[in-house]
């Protein structure tokens, strides 16, 4: 008998029904007003932290490089995304779609722009120039007076981070990395983690993909500072410093170098962490520094090591465990 | 050309008729004050298998490194299908038909069998990142062909059912034969084998010698290999080039290779009581 497999159509089915009941149940939760303004806004946080770490995983734990100025494209996407919303040329609905897209090609844009130099050095090389591109972004939305309003603050952002808008950009950003990761074009970015001779040996333009793999990172990058512009309704390029950048490489680690479940799990426990500590006052950061260093010292790989989880493939073990006990049982009666 | 030119050393009869797939001409290479390689010149038929011997550390390796560009040669010119691969890179040559395998196996360890195969068959797809993000079907079309060529290859060397597992996983001899399988997906004209037996067993070899000579007949192409288990060279090369301190001491068939005092000289150093300089 062949090994039952859910087809294609069905397991599409099923996750997209299961991701729409997620968005009915969360949007009735957040609107009902069963949550306070900081749990809202701590759901929000959530979500862009996902999108943040899941478009770093893309560059760390697929490609294999250490850049550490994610902050940086961050901030760029969010300045786009901010500036735009606040001239409010569109009507609502659309200048969210615009403003996001245009927040994800602005940093896909400087992704690709820093890439080109940056990517010719790897490992330790590539962590400091990155590191010295993200400084420098921060430091030109600092003093570039006339549109940022520098240091004082981009004020008045349209508060467009809702439930809704967030859930299906961290929806968007999944699917898309996933769906990347499983064509020729992400064998092409882990056969470069892998081994860059081999790879070349096969044909595969190493250079392009690296820089490309940068661009979209930068992409998803930009659309979550756009969402967390509207979310703050304030932006100062201080939020955008060195130690974000580190935070989110925590993320990327702690759930698991390659795994995207794992970083989903680690941005919700460690945006989460912080807020439920929050009575213990200012023994919160020491319980949050050793729950990081247990989890490293048990789980090196990260609490998910590189596994991804699959629904549908969840779904065909247990169907055809049943079908074995069948098969047995029919068995034993003949 | 004909018999006898020093430039064709070893076309075998069949294919005389026709343009050599691969032609080096006065190839060479210096390290600063080192030259690896001088002088080398080699052709190779469309449908030849030849070898490449010397002892250590002779520039049998650094050739295979010349040939596919991971090094730029000083001098020289080598020619694909009589096409230049001057100032070519890696994925250029590749392109242009030559795949190889490396000494110390470079596989992509966390990928499985399949994946390993379906990187070799990169270029073979042509789908771009839009159809790949929202599976247009484009997509599921060449995925689909390119699955079914790789199961296809794997089933040369009997690997269809490992075909899920990590590379990494696999036995030694496996991965050796996992190589070849990803160089042949890429569609070469000329396959480069750098010490395709070495860690092998008597059994494996013989079976590696059989599976070199079923791709040189099924796919019609040439295969240049580096070797130091002389059975396996002397068994299947039709033409053989032995190479000591970056120079070509010797060119000729097994038979001519086998009684040239150069090349006893090399692998033996000269007899006679004369003493080593």
């Amino acid at each position: 008998m062949k090994p039952f497999t859910l087809p294609m159509p069905a397991r599409y089915g099923i996750n997209t029904a299961l991701l729409i009941i997620f968005l009915i149940v969360g949007n009735a939760v957040t609107q009902s007003g069963m949550l306070g303004r900081a749990q809202n806004s701590l759901i929000i946080q959530i979500g862009f932290f996902i999108i943040l770490a899941v478009s770093l995983n893309l560059m760390t734990g697929y490609l294999g490089q250490l850049p550490l100025g994610h902050a940086g494209f961050m901030a760029v996407g969010g300045y786009a995304g901010a500036l735009f919303w606040r001239a409010q040329i569109l009507p609502d609905g659309a200048s969210i779609v615009v403003g996001l897209l245009l927040a994800g090609v602005t940093a896909a844009f400087v992704g690709f722009l820093i890439g080109i130099p940056a990517l010719r050095l790897r490992g330790d090389y590539l962590a400091i120039i990155t590191l010295g591109f993200g400084e420098i972004i921060r430091v030109v939305l600092n003093n570039i007076d006339w549109l940022t309003y520098g240091a004082r603050g981009l004020q008045s952002i349209p508060r467009h981070s809702s439930f809704t808008v967030v859930y299906i950009c961290v929806i968007f950003t999944c699917a898309a990395i996933h769906m990347l990761m499983k064509s020729r074009h992400g064998r092409a970015i882990l056969s470069i983690r892998d081994n860059e001779i081999a790879a070349e040996s096969c044909g595969v333009n190493t250079t392009y993909y690296k820089v490309m793999a940068f661009a979209v990172s930068a992409f998803f990058a930009g659309i979550a500072g756009a969402l967390y512009a509207g979310n703050q309704g304030i932006l100062v390029p201080a939020n955008f410093d060195f130690m974000t950048s580190i935070n989110i490489l925590m993320i990327v680690v702690l759930g698991g170098l390659g795994s995207m479940m794992g970083s989903v799990i680690a941005a919700s426990i460690l945006t989460f962490l912080p807020f439920v500590l929050q009575p213990l006052n200012e023994y919160r950061m020491i319980i949050y520094s050793l729950l990081l260093i247990i989890v490293m010292i048990f789980k090196p790989s990260g609490l998910m090591g590189n596994y991804d989880f699959s629904l549908s493939r969840i779904i065909e073990k247990v169907v055809r465990r049943i079908q074995k006990a069948k098969g047995a049982s029919a068995d034993e009666t003949r | 050309m004909r018999p006898g030119d020093p430039r064709a050393p070893f076309i075998p009869d069949r294919d005389y008729d026709k343009s050599p797939v691969m032609q080096c001409v006065g190839l060479g290479i210096d390290f600063g004050g080192l030259t690896a390689v001088d002088d080398f010149n080699i052709s190779v038929g469309p449908t030849e298998i030849c070898g490449l011997i010397g002892p250590n550390g002779a520039g049998k390796t650094t050739v295979f490194n010349l040939l596919t560009k991971v090094y730029q040669p000083s001098r020289g010119t080598i020619l694909i299908n009589g096409k230049d691969t001057a100032r070519l890179n890696t994925i250029a040559a590749n392109k242009l038909g030559l795949a190889r395998t490396f000494q110390n196996i470079r596989l992509f360890q966390n990928m499985t069998v399949l994946e390993n195969v379906l990187v070799g068959l990169h270029n073979e797809m042509n789908y771009g990142l839009t159809k790949a993000i929202f599976r247009l079907p484009g997509y599921w079309r060449a995925e689909k062909i390119a699955k079914e060529r790789a199961r296809e290859l794997l089933s040369i060397f009997d690997m269809e059912d490992t075909a899920n597992y990590k590379a990494g996983s696999l036995p030694y001899g496996s991965q050796r034969r996992l190589e070849i399988v990803r160089a042949l997906a890429t569609n070469p004209v000329i396959l480069l084998l750098d010490e395709p037996a070495a860690g092998m067993n008597p059994a494996e070899t013989e079976e590696l010698m059989e599976n070199i000579q079923k791709i040189n007949k099924t796919f019609q192409i040439a295969i240049l290999l580096i070797e130091h288990d002389m059975k396996l060279v002397m068994g299947i090369c039709e033409g053989i080039a032995a190479l000591n301190y970056g120079r070509v001491i010797a060119k000729g068939t097994p038979a001519e290779i086998q009684s040239n005092p150069k090349v006893i000289e090399a692998y033996l150093g000269t007899g006679g009581g004369k003493p080593d300089a």
